[in-house]
């Protein structure tokens, strides 16, 4: 009898999971209904008199705004000034990082030791630094990358411990048998297994690193999309500024798409390997 | 020993640290970097006193209620949205753009929406941090385990008490993570909010201190924002252990064998 009536339950279970989409739209008409939405209700707040058209134009104007600043070579020059502090200040804390974190996570010794330093200077907020960033560099370049690196470099440090804790103790046993040099066994045996930590740590820290670089063009004025933003707000230019702040929307929507497909990339090895290792 | 030899893995590296800026400033004065003895006077006189009430307990009230506040609508709105499938596909590519926006560019929005004042300030905190806590809330609730679903349905667990006892449980894991981000998302706002727009708080007066050079007051400042930063994960680090106590158990559980 039981024997009769599972496969009837699990073919109705399964009718109901493969009904339930087919029932409604496909996900991306949804998702489409969700965004025009949105933008009609933008449209009407103003239109309405729900919130003054000075403050919040409708979103109709601000579009048409962020189209005219797509054909002007200021917006872009921002757009580059912006992504230029974000790479290098993104580089400089993945390879600082990379490297300590090899350094500190092999060695037992020095991992207890820095332990408490790192636990107590990984939460201080990075936008503390911002008066030193300007006593320091004053409006330059300088500025922005020092708050992204001090930001970025404890996101990935702590992946990169992390992975190096997860190493295999059997593996790194066994390559110290075999007599690799330390190098090799970095390369070996700590790098594949660090590999997934480290991705994590380098696709978090890359938007962080973009909320630091516009806060430091916003705050401080170092040139980039941010400091466009607090130039149109105080100049009165409202749609202005929302197109702007629509750019670095987009700007971050593409990071994450980005990231998330190199890690993707890199990582094509990984779940394989593993899959193998456990069987 | 063993109590000797941990204190001194635990304060090792920060005295080697005290003692070489101690050295490095005691010879020829630096305008830049004070030494420790003058920072720990300024410290005290600057922020132990009338100070401790106009700037910094405001603006950790305003971190609080601001915080709290996107804790609570996230999880609301991520309970409501995580248990519809439709409503979570209408609107999770609107919400992965919210996401995606970094949080600062919301100061100028903000500002002249609500005008500048208290409730600004909150309401950028607020802004800014709902939207990891709502989205690891749908991801929460999304995810869990479909068999946990069919029995609280057999056993006619429903509404109310089913929210209380299977889904907010399971996607507390998950929500505690949103709620991570959404403290340091939540401090940095704060501190960018006063120094944008503002006439009092500690980021005004951090900034106040920096352009007119009062350099030991400034560091005294960027020390007062450390240590918030460090209370506010102690504090995390304890609420989460206690919230998620059966589920590091669990873990441990599962990992043994």
């Amino acid at each position: 009898m039981t024997q009769m009536t599972e496969p009837s339950t699990r073919a109705a279970v399964k009718a109901k999971a493969s009904r339930a989409p087919s029932k409604g739209l496909p996900k991306w008409v949804l998702g489409l209904i969700g965004i025009v939405v949105f933008l009609g209700f933008w449209e009407l707040m103003p239109a309405l008199g729900v919130v003054q058209a000075k403050y919040l134009p409708p979103a109709s104007e601000v579009i048409a705004a962020l189209a005219t600043d797509l054909g002007l070579t200021a917006f872009w020059v921002a757009v580059g000034d912006t992504m230029l502090a974000w790479a290098i200040g993104l580089a400089i804390a993945v390879a600082a990082a990379l490297v300590l974190g090899l350094v500190i996570g092999m060695s037992p010794f020095l991992r207890r030791f820095t332990n408490s330093t790192i636990e107590f200077l990984r939460p201080i907020p990075s936008v503390a630094l911002i008066p030193l960033a300007v006593l320091l560099f004053g409006i330059k370049i300088e500025s922005s990358l020092l708050l992204i690196v001090y930001a970025c470099f404890w996101q990935v440090l702590i992946q990169v411990l992390y992975g190096v804790a997860d190493v295999d103790n059997v593996a790194m046993q066994t390559a110290r048998s075999y007599g690799f040099s330390y190098a090799q066994r970095v390369r070996d045996v700590v790098f594949p297994t660090m590999l997934p930590y480290l991705m994590t740590g380098v696709r978090l820290a890359a938007s962080v690193a973009l909320i630091l670089a516009i806060t430091a063009e916003l705050l401080i004025g170092s040139p980039g999309l941010g400091k466009e933003i607090a130039l149109a707000q105080s100049g009165g230019a409202i749609s202005g500024m929302y197109a702007l702040i629509l750019a670095t929307g987009f700007l971050g929507v593409a990071i994450n798409g980005v990231t998330r497909v190199v890690e993707k990339r890199v990582l094509s090895w990984h779940p394989s390997v593993r899959g193998e290792a456990t069987a | 020993m063993k109590i000797l030899k941990s204190f001194g893995y635990l304060l090792g590296l920060p005295l080697i640290l005290l003692t070489w800026w101690w050295l490095a400033t005691s010879g020829a004065p630096n305008f830049f970097v004070p030494t420790p003895a003058k920072l720990v006077t300024t410290f005290i006189e600057t922020w132990f006193g009338e100070r401790m009430l106009t700037d910094v307990l405001p603006s950790i009230m305003r971190l609080v209620v601001g915080v709290l506040a996107a804790i609570v609508l996230g999880i609301v709105l991520g309970l409501a949205v995580g248990l519809n499938r439709t409503l979570r596909a209408v609107t999770e590519p609107v919400f992965e753009f919210f996401r995606a926006l970094p949080p600062p560019v919301l100061v100028p929005v903000l500002m002249l929406l609500v005008g500048i004042n208290d409730g600004m300030k909150v309401a950028v905190i607020i802004s800014g941090c709902i939207w990891p806590v709502l989205l690891n809330t749908i991801e929460g609730v999304r995810s869990i385990d479909p068999v946990q679903n069919e029995t609280s349905r057999s056993y006619g667990i429903t509404g109310f008490s089913r929210i209380r006892y299977q889904i907010l449980p399971s996607a507390t894991p998950t929500i505690m993570a949103g709620v991570r981000q959404a403290l340091s998302i939540g401090l940095i706002l704060m501190v960018i909010s006063e120094m944008f727009a503002s006439s009092s708080g500690l980021g005004f007066t951090i900034v106040q201190f920096q352009r007119s050079f009062a350099v030991p007051e400034m560091w005294s400042g960027i020390v007062v924002l450390g240590l918030i930063g460090v209370a506010l994960s102690f504090i995390f680090q304890w609420v989460q252990r206690r919230v998620l106590r059966w589920y590091h158990g669990l873990k441990e559980v599962e990992n043994a064998v």
